[in-house]
């Protein structure tokens, strides 16, 4: 363990990938517990994998990839969102729709960039080693982002989200909103991607949030819990996958997994005692 | 009297299916309303036009002298409680604070106006003490109090209520009967219900509503005949749509 904490001093790299941790904590504890209350992790994983194509394009232009992640995620959330208001009954078509050739636009651009070839793994299941101090500005600033429209909105979000019927009868543009709620998620995802990539996105962004609503009494408190279950998944996943040299992205899901499991069958074991103990009472 | 809700020859349809023909109704100034009939028989969607959440094909409705959707910070509705997720983070209280959310309810914070509004209506309908609860963990019954309380809290005229006790226990279900009733001292009610014996003492007018409207002052419902009335043409309008 010594010797870990010596290498995190030593290689810059290691410290990238704490911050960079923290960075997508931050944004994926607000964004993910949004994605569990609403129930759009199907949307959320549409958006996540047209991101590819973004990546792709950005690549073959030659610009950072993290800016064709941020404008294709951004097209992508406002698109399934007017999907998901006028066509309901088409939305899962439409969002599988996306998701596909949003991949598929990504895989050939990155096979027809002429010169070094990008791994295409990378970007799939994500490489936080490979953060640059570049990207760690990138990061923070859409964390800023995020973080101003969960205050500013944070009642309209929670009516809406709570019941859409009666916010849209208190005079609130639900339609609007719930866009811009995509877009914030969408931006999410697009920093997570750069911690265990497109693939397993999805999990991150729901378990930690998922774990936090468990017991949680407010939003509010569930964002912060969330955003600490995901910043310990992402260290200790991160350490694990130093010491045993195993990939950081696929570790950081599996603890997350496991966590996720724990707290299940802790709430269960707890509810079991309290309806046992309820019937013993005279 | 004041006519609270008036609805003019309304006809309503959904893809060219008629769901509402020729409806006349005039809801004045404390009374008490059921809307009953069969399910499909279009109680909801008249609801949702005088709400404003849905506008007549042809016809016109009106609530208080004016388009619902320009006054509908006077009307509260009541859904049922069972639409709702378990686990949603959410307290008592701030689920009855959405009833004063307006487009520039912006950051976190709580206006004192707002939180006293709330804390009267939840005292209104007696439940004060669960304000820190979590939403969720409450009875059924206690959660249709907490949406009463959501409706309350921004001071409506008119309150509309969608089957307010599809799935609570008989006792609850008097209870909030009960509630309604001291309510309806101080506010016009519409309630939608699936049950009519019970209610025939609470209200002063039913509404039997399948496809088109007819309404009954609450003495004459006791009778078997009106009852079945509004049920059976439900059969009649389904033989008739079996034939097409």
């Amino acid at each position: 363990m010594t010797d870990f904490l010596a290498t995190i001093g030593q290689h810059a790299f290691m410290q990238n990938a704490f911050y960079a941790g923290l960075l997508a904590s931050v944004a994926c504890g607000m964004a993910g517990t949004y994605v569990v209350v609403k129930r759009i992790s199907y949307i959320s994983g549409g958006i996540a994998h047209a991101v590819l194509g973004g990546m792709g394009i950005a690549y073959y232009l030659g610009l950072h990839p993290l800016l064709g992640a941020v404008v294709f995620a951004l097209c992508s959330a406002v698109l399934l969102g007017l999907v998901s208001i006028k066509a309901k009954q088409h939305e899962d078509t439409i969002i599988g729709a996306l998701w596909a050739v949003g991949m598929a636009i990504g895989v050939i651009f990155i096979s027809i960039t002429p010169g070094y070839k990008v791994d295409l793994t990378s970007f799939l299941f994500g490489n936080i080693l490979l953060v640059s101090a570049t990207d760690l500005a990138i990061l923070c600033g859409l964390d800023l982002l995020i973080l101003l429209l969960v205050l500013v909105f944070y009642r309209q979000f929670q009516a809406i989200c709570f019941d859409e019927e009666y916010a849209r009868l208190r005079g609130i543009p639900v339609e609007v909103l719930y866009i811009l709620l995509l877009c914030l998620i969408a931006l999410t995802v697009v920093i997570l991607i750069q911690i265990v990539g497109l693939i397993l996105v999805i999990a991150l962004l729901t378990l930690p949030a998922s774990i936090a609503g468990l017991g949680s009494k407010k939003l509010g408190s569930m964002m912060a819990l969330a955003f600490l279950y995901s910043l310990f998944f992402t260290v200790s996943g991160l350490i694990l996958a130093y010491l045993k040299n195993l990939p950081a992205g696929a570790m950081i899901i599996i603890l997350a997994g496991i966590g996720y499991l724990f707290a299940l069958g802790l709430k269960s074991a707890v509810t079991f005692r309290v309806k046992k103990n309820a019937l013993k009472l005279p | 009297m004041q006519k609270i809700v008036s609805l003019d020859q309304v006809y309503f349809a959904y893809d060219q299916r008629p769901v509402l023909e020729e409806i006349n109704l005039e809801v004045e100034e404390g009374d008490f309303l059921a809307v009953i009939g069969p399910n499909g028989g279009g109680k909801t969607t008249l609801l949702r036009l005088i709400l404003g959440c849905l506008a007549p094909v042809s016809g016109s409705v009106r609530v208080l002298g004016q388009d619902p959707r320009n006054i509908r910070s006077r009307i509260g509705y009541v859904p049922q409680h069972s639409e709702f997720a378990r686990d949603f983070p959410v307290t008592v209280e701030d689920v009855v604070l959405m009833g004063r959310i307006k487009p520039g309810s912006l950051f976190p914070r709580r206006r004192a106006a707002d939180l006293e509004a709330a804390v009267q209506a939840m005292q209104s309908v007696g439940i004060l003490e669960l304000a820190k609860r979590r939403f969720g963990t409450l009875s059924g019954g206690q959660k249709q109090r907490a949406l009463i309380a959501r409706a309350l809290s921004s001071n409506p005229l008119l309150l509309l209520l969608d089957e307010p006790t599809a799935s609570v226990d008989s006792r609850v279900e008097k209870d909030i009967y009960d509630l309604l009733r001291d309510l309806n001292k101080r506010m016009t009610i519409i309630m939608v219900s699936h049950d009519l014996g019970f209610i025939s003492s609470y209200v002063n007018k039913v509404a039997c509503v399948n496809k088109r409207l007819k309404i009954h002052p609450a003495h004459e419902i006791t009778s078997e005949e009106i009852i079945s009335e509004a049920y059976d043409g439900a059969m009649h309008s389904l033989r008739h749509e079996c034939r097409l």
